[in-house]
């Protein structure tokens, strides 16, 4: 694991993926930092935080989309396939090198913090309690695009559908406001109460926005590690399977 | 030591691999010769677990690949078709990211040193791989493969797309290697695997051809009962004088080589040897032997013949007899060919025999 994690964050770096990632996801939060923050000239970082949300799922298949694609398309998977190590730690490899990446990314709210704490009081509690959300709401988004990943030759492919898959997960919540507000028969409405129910359960944002006001809730923590580890396991049965093809 | 019991793989419907065994024994260099999508790639993917069989066992040194995968695989070193290269990272970079993948022991710098030496790979150690050339990758590939010293050693064409140049040292490095490691190669390339193999194993539509030493191979090749003599004389005086030799089944006259030199294809009884009698022939009338050279069955032959079933020439018919083909319904098919075929020769060979002989007798 420890090889696979090392060369994937020499490909980050050796390759302009890490560059551009970073770059945009700094200039994205470099300008909501400006517009929900300095702009109105206060200490409170809540409309900050819920935007860096957002940029999760445009950004994160870009951390995602080549980690087995590429290694299919070019017909490296042979050489980790064939070395004498787990399935587990090959993916588990792959999972944390971008999900360390992401946290780099991450990681520049502090440095807004900072920034703020020389014009007003930052509640640092609150500011951590964020960068647990990110990273959490990261490492579950990273196991989607890994395994989506794992699915494909191509990079774009990859990258389209991990988009679609996690933008779903994005508006899920709203999605269920909308199935709730539908006139349908009667006989229906308890199977679309439930639905919605089941949809707000699973809505990614709730639980971000639970952190945001730092509300810390381990509910939501097992939430999003046992969502990565399912999702984890699933890439790991993929690439089983495709041995027996 | 490798074992492989009737090891069968299907991609859905497609047989890809039928009912393969074979045994490898520590230190040998095994063959595995055959077209392209015969199943050589196919087989190798399964000994090294990258993918995995319909049914059978792989065993290496005792160790099933799918019971025990990990450790059967840090037993091996594996040179696929495409050698698994990362375009973006230096040779060296390469080597250390597969030391640390095999969890390798032995020191590395000295080890990643040695393997480097080896494979001719030192002075471009610091490039990057995207930049290098076929013949520096496909070395590459072969040093990935040594890492940590594995006991078995498997190259899936290593030679594929390199010049002559480059074949020839990559075929020095497998000699040299084949001292130290159990090694199984494969090609579709005759020459190749006669350079450097002990055993060879004939491999077509995924089912097992033949599988014998290089050296039984190479007899019974050699040992064919035909042989092709240039001669000047009058072609007709010379046909009659040659079949009048004791030992001559018959002989066949075929174009005109040089000015007035004619090549006499003679098929002789099994054993003889006419060579003597050849040369007093020509004494007694006065020719003289321009060129004598067995007329040989080359490994293309047998291979043509083994994988493509394609019909060789009559004379050629008789299988080679010390192939021994693998199941025990291959081998009756085989030997029923053979009497078959054995039987056509000598029927047309005493027909033809029978006709010269009435066309002399009419003239």
């Amino acid at each position: 694991m420890g090889a696979i994690f090392r060369r994937e964050m020499g490909a980050f770096f050796s390759s302009p993926i890490a560059y551009v990632y970073l770059t945009i996801y700094y200039l994205f939060a470099g300008v909501c930092f400006y517009i929900f923050t300095l702009s109105y000239g206060i200490a409170d970082m809540a409309s900050f935080f819920s935007m860096l949300f957002w940029a999760g799922f445009l950004l994160i298949p870009v951390l995602t989309m080549r980690s087995f694609s590429e290694e299919k398309m070019n017909k490296t998977d042979q050489g980790l396939l064939t070395a004498p190590v787990s399935l587990g730690g090959i993916v588990l490899g792959k999972y944390f090198a971008a999900l360390a990446m992401y946290t780099i990314g991450i990681a520049i709210i502090f440095v807004y913090a900072l920034i703020l704490s020389f014009f007003g009081a930052v509640t640092w509690g609150i500011v951590v309690a964020n960068f647990i959300a990110l990273f959490l709401l990261g490492a579950a988004f990273i196991s989607v695009g890994v395994l989506i990943s794992s699915l494909t030759e191509n990079q774009f492919i990859a990258y389209i559908i991990s988009l679609l898959l996690l933008f779903v997960m994005c508006i899920i919540q709203t999605l269920a406001g909308f199935i709730e507000g539908a006139s349908v028969p009667e006989i229906f409405q308890p199977v679309v109460s439930a639905a919605a129910t089941a949809m707000n359960a699973v809505s990614f944002y709730n639980k971000f926005y639970d952190f945001t006001c730092g509300l810390f809730d381990l509910s939501s923590v097992l939430f999003y590690v046992s969502f990565a580890a399912v999702f984890n396991f699933l890439t790991i049965r993929v690439l089983e399977t495709r041995r027996w093809r | 030591m490798i074992e492989v019991k009737n090891l069968t793989k299907y991609y859905g419907d497609h047989l890809a691999v039928d009912n393969i065994s074979f045994t490898v024994e520590d230190g040998e260099i095994l063959g595995f010769l055959g077209p392209n999508g015969a199943g050589k790639s196919t087989t190798m993917n399964m000994l090294t677990g990258y993918i995995s069989s319909s049914s059978g066992q792989a065993l290496i040194n005792g160790i099933d690949i799918l019971e025990d995968p990990i450790k059967a695989k840090a037993n091996i070193g594996y040179l696929p078709e495409l050698p698994p290269l990362y375009q973006d990272m230096t040779v060296m970079g390469y080597l250390n990211f597969v030391y640390d993948l095999k969890k390798c022991k032995l020191p590395r710098k000295s080890h990643l040193a040695e393997i480097c030496n080896l494979c001719k790979i030192s002075d471009v150690s610091h490039r990057i791989i995207r930049r290098l050339s076929k013949g520096y990758r496909q070395r590459v590939g072969m040093a990935q493969a040594l890492i940590g010293n594995p006991p078995i050693i498997i190259l899936d064409e290593p030679t594929v797309g390199l010049d002559p140049k480059q074949i020839i040292e990559i075929r020095n490095l497998i000699k040299k290697l084949g001292k130290r490691h159990t090694l199984i190669l494969s090609s579709h390339i005759l020459s190749e695997i006669q350079a450097v193999c002990d055993r060879v194993i004939i491999i077509n539509k995924g089912k097992m051809a033949a599988d014998d030493t290089m050296e039984n191979l190479t007899k019974s090749v050699t040992s064919t009962n035909r042989m092709i003599v240039r001669l000047d004389g009058v072609r007709d005086e010379v046909l009659g004088a040659i079949r009048l030799i004791t030992g001559v089944k018959s002989v066949r006259a075929d174009m005109e080589r040089e000015g007035g030199l004619y090549d006499y294809e003679i098929v002789m009884e099994d054993g003889a040897d006419i060579r003597v009698m050849l040369n007093e022939m020509c004494k007694e009338h006065g020719w003289s032997i321009y060129k004598m050279a067995p007329d040989e069955m080359t490994l293309e032959d047998i291979f043509m013949k083994i994988t493509m079933g394609e019909d060789l020439p009559d004379t050629k018919k008789k299988p080679v007899p010390r192939i021994n083909l693998v199941t025990a319904e291959d081998q009756r098919a085989a030997r029923e060919a053979a009497e078959e075929a054995a039987e056509e020769a000598a029927a047309k060979a005493a027909a033809q025999a029978e006709n010269e002989k009435n066309e002399e007798e009419n003239e």
